[in-house]
C-alpha cells in the first residue's frame, strides 16, 4: 500500500522542575470534564460494531459515563475502529482521524483492528489500524464483549484525566 | 420592563414625569442591558441543565440510566460538555468559506434569542410589551433560516447544504400552520402584544384560551405540533437525520460553534413551550389575583414593596411550571416517536395542518358569533373541553403508572428483588 507515513505521537513536554501548582489543579479540574464527555463517532467496519452498538445500550450504558455517540467526526473526540480494515477503507480510516479535532483519541477494538485478526493472511486485510493511525488502547477478543469496551473507555478516561493538558495543546498547536 | 424604568425614575430619582426629564434614556438604556444579561444568563441555566433531564428521560424510555457520573445524579453533566467544547479545537475546514462558516452560528442564536424580548416571564417581567408582540416572534425566528442555510452552504459539504436546504424548505412551510394557529389567539385576545394576550386571559383553568371552544383546544395541539416542526425537533429532524444525512447542516462545525447550534435548539425549546403557554395555557397569571392589582401595587408603592416582589416571583413560578411542563413533553415525545420522510412531512404540513388551522379560525369566529361570551353556554362548553383535557392529563398519568409497574414486574422477575426508582425517574 502507498499509504501514508506512521503518525509520530505527540509526547507531553517534560514536567518542568518547579511544577506550577495552579495549571496542576487547573489541569485536574480541566481533565475531570474532559473525561466525562468523551463523545465517539459512530464508524464500524465489520462485526465488531455489532457490540459497539450494543455498549451503547441499557447493559452496559455508555451515556453513562457522558458519552454519546456523533455521526459527525467534527464532533467526535474518540474513534472507535471497530472491524476490519481492508486496504481500500484504510485511506477513509485515515480521512476520518484527520478530520477529528484535537485532542482525539483512538481505540482499536477487536482482533482485526489490532492485527488483522481472522484476515492476517488475507491480500486485501491492512494488519493492525496502527499501521494507518495512532493508537491509544488495543482491545482484544473477537468480537470483544461489550463490558470489554466499558473498560477501554474508562481506560481512555483514565488517560485524560492523567494528562497535563495546557502542555499538550501548546506542542499540539 | 418600562414600567419598572418608570417607577425607578420615580423613586430614586423623585421625577414623576419620565417622558420629559432628560435623563431617562440612561435609566431605560441600562435597563436594557440589565434585561438582555438576564435573559441571557436564564437561556444558558435553561438550556444546560435541560441537557441533562433530556438524557435521563431517554434513558428511562430506553431503560437505561442516562448520565450518572459527574455530579449528583450527573447534574453536571451540561458543565463537562460544555467545557469540552470550548477545549476542543476550532476546525474551519480549508474549503469552508471562513466569514459565512463564522457568522453562521450567529445568525441562528440572535435569531432564537431575539424572540426573548417579547417572552412574558411574569407581571411585570418582559423585556419589550411590544404591541406587535407575535408577528415579531414570527419574524425574528426566521432569521434562524438564514443562519441554518448559510451554515449548509459555507461549510462546503453536499450533506451540509441538503441539510440546509431541508431545513429551510421546513421551517417556510411550517411557519404558515404555526403563524394560522396563533391567529386563533389574536382572534380571541383582539390584540398581537404578549401581555395582553396574558391579561385576556385569567388564573383559573376555564379562563385559559385552550379550553375556550373545541377550536382552540385543537388550535393548541396543531401549534404544538407545527412548533416541533420549526425547531427541528424529532419527529420532525430531518435536516439532522443521521441515517440519510450524516449530522446535516452542522456537520462540518466543531467544538464551541457547534455548540451554538445545540444551544439554539434547546432555547427554541423553551420559546416553543413559552408561546404555548402564554396564548393558550394562561401565561404567568395567578389564580384569584387580577393583574390590575398588581399594577396598582407598583402604581402605589413608594418605596419598596415586598408584596410586589412576592407576586412577581409567583407569577414567574406559574410561567415556568406550565411551559416547564410542556417542555417535558416535548422531550417524551422527542424520543419515542419515530423520524418522518420528507413528502410526509410536506403532506403534513398542506394537506392537514394548514387546513386545520384554517378551519380553527372559521371554528373560533362562528364561535364568536353565536355564543355570548360569558353566558350558559360558553361556561357550558369551557366546562366540556376541561374534562376533555383533564382526561388527556389523566391518561398521561396513567401510562406513566403502567410503565412504571411493568418495570417493576419484570425488575422482579429478573433480579428477584424489589425495584426502587427516585421519584424523578417515574415518569
Ligand atoms: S475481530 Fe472478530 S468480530 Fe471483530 S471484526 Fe474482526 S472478525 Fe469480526
Amino acid at each position: 500500500m502507498t499509504g501514508p507515513k506512521l503518525e509520530q505521537r505527540i509526547e507531553p513536554e517534560e514536567e518542568l522542575a518547579l511544577p506550577n501548582v495552579l495549571t496542576t489543579r487547573l489541569d485536574l479540574a480541566l481533565n475531570w470534564f474532559r473525561k466525562s464527555s468523551v463523545w465517539y463517532l459512530l464508524f464500524a467496519t465489520a462485526c465488531c460494531g455489532i457490540e459497539l452498538m450494543q455498549t451503547g445500550g441499557p447493559r452496559t450504558d455508555l451515556d453513562r459515563f457522558g458519552a454519546v455517540f456523533r455521526s459527525s467526526p467534527r464532533q467526535s473526540d474518540l474513534l472507535i475502529v471497530a472491524g476490519t480494515i481492508t486496504y481500500k477503507m484504510a485511506d477513509r480510516v485515515r480521512l476520518i482521524y484527520n478530520q477529528m479535532p484535537q485532542p482525539k483519541y483512538v481505540i482499536a477494538m477487536g482482533s482485526c483492528a489490532n492485527c488483522g485478526g481472522l484476515f492476517t493472511p488475507s491480500y486485501s486485510v491492512v494488519n493492525g489500524v496502527d499501521k494507518i493511525i495512532p493508537v491509544d488502547f488495543y482491545l482484544p477478543g473477537c468480537p470483544p464483549r461489550p463490558e470489554a469496551l466499558n473498560e477501554a473507555l474508562i481506560k481512555v478516561q483514565e488517560k485524560i484525566q492523567g494528562e497535563p493538558w495546557f502542555k499538550k495543546i501548546k506542542v499540539a498547536r | 420592563m418600562r414600567q419598572i424604568a418608570d417607577w425607578i425614575i420615580l423613586n430614586l430619582f423623585g421625577v414623576a414625569d419620565a417622558g420629559s426629564w432628560p435623563y431617562s434614556w440612561l435609566v431605560y438604556l441600562g435597563m436594557m442591558v440589565f434585561a438582555a444579561v438576564l435573559a441571557i444568563t436564564f437561556v444558558a441555566i435553561f438550556a444546560g441543565p435541560v441537557t441533562w433531564v433530556e438524557r435521563r428521560v431517554a434513558g428511562r424510555i430506553m431503560s437505561r440510566l442516562g448520565p450518572n457520573r459527574v455530579g449528583p445524579q450527573g447534574f453536571l453533566q451540561w458543565l463537562a460538555d460544555g467545557l469540552k467544547n470550548l477545549l476542543k479545537e476550532d476546525l474551519i475546514p480549508d474549503a469552508a468559506d471562513r466569514p459565512l462558516f463564522r457568522l453562521a452560528p450567529h445568525l441562528v442564536w440572535m435569531g432564537m434569542f431575539g424572540a426573548f424580548v417579547v417572552l412574558p416571564f411574569g407581571a411585570h417581567l418582559v423585556a419589550a410589551d411590544l404591541n406587535v408582540g407575535l408577528l415579531y416572534i414570527l419574524a425574528i425566528t426566521s432569521l434562524v433560516v438564514l443562519g441554518l442555510l448559510m451554515a449548509g452552504w459555507a461549510s462546503n459539504s453536499k450533506w451540509a447544504l441538503y441539510g440546509g436546504i431541508r431545513s429551510t424548505a421546513q421551517l417556510v412551510s411550517y411557519e404558515i400552520p404555526t403563524a394560522f394557529s396563533l391567529m386563533v389567539i389574536v382572534i380571541l385576545a383582539g390584540t398581537l402584544s404578549t401581555q395582553e394576550i396574558v391579561r385576556a386571559q385569567g388564573g383559573w383553568p376555564w379562563d385559559w384560551f385552550v379550553f375556550r371552544n373545541p377550536f382552540t383546544f385543537l388550535a393548541f395541539f396543531l401549534l404544538m405540533t407545527s412548533s416541533l416542526a420549526e425547531g427541528n425537533r424529532v419527529p420532525f429532524d430531518l435536516p439532522e437525520a443521521e441515517s440519510e444525512l450524516v449530522a446535516g447542516y452542522n456537520i462540518e462545525y466543531s467544538g464551541m460553534r457547534f455548540l451554538f447550534f445545540l444551544f439554539a435548539e434547546w432555547a427554541n425549546l423553551w420559546i416553543m413551550a413559552a408561546i404555548g403557554t402564554f396564548c393558550f395555557l394562561g401565561g404567568w397569571q395567578i389564580p384569584g389575583v387580577s393583574p390590575d392589582a398588581i399594577d396598582a401595587l407598583l402604581a402605589r408603592s413608594h418605596g419598596w414593596s415586598w408584596s410586589w416582589v412576592g407576586l412577581q416571583a409567583l407569577s414567574f413560578a406559574i410561567f415556568a411550571i406550565k411551559a416547564s411542563w410542556l417542555v417535558f413533553v416535548v422531550i417524551q415525545i422527542r424520543w419515542t416517536l419515530p423520524r418522518l420522510r420528507v413528502d410526509q412531512l410536506m403532506i403534513a404540513c398542506w394537506k392537514y395542518l394548514v387546513p386545520m388551522t384554517l378551519v380553527c379560525i372559521l371554528g373560533v369566529l362562528a364561535m364568536a358569533l353565536l355564543i355570548p361570551q360569558g353566558g350558559v353556554l360558553d361556561y357550558l362548553i369551557r366546562g366540556l373541553m376541561m374534562v376533555v383535557g383533564g382526561a388527556l392529563v389523566a391518561l398521561f398519568l396513567w401510562r406513566a403508572r403502567v410503565n412504571y409497574m411493568l418495570a417493576r414486574d419484570s425488575y422482579r422477575k429478573m433480579e428477584g428483588r424489589e425495584l426502587w426508582f427516585p421519584p424523578y425517574r417515574l415518569v
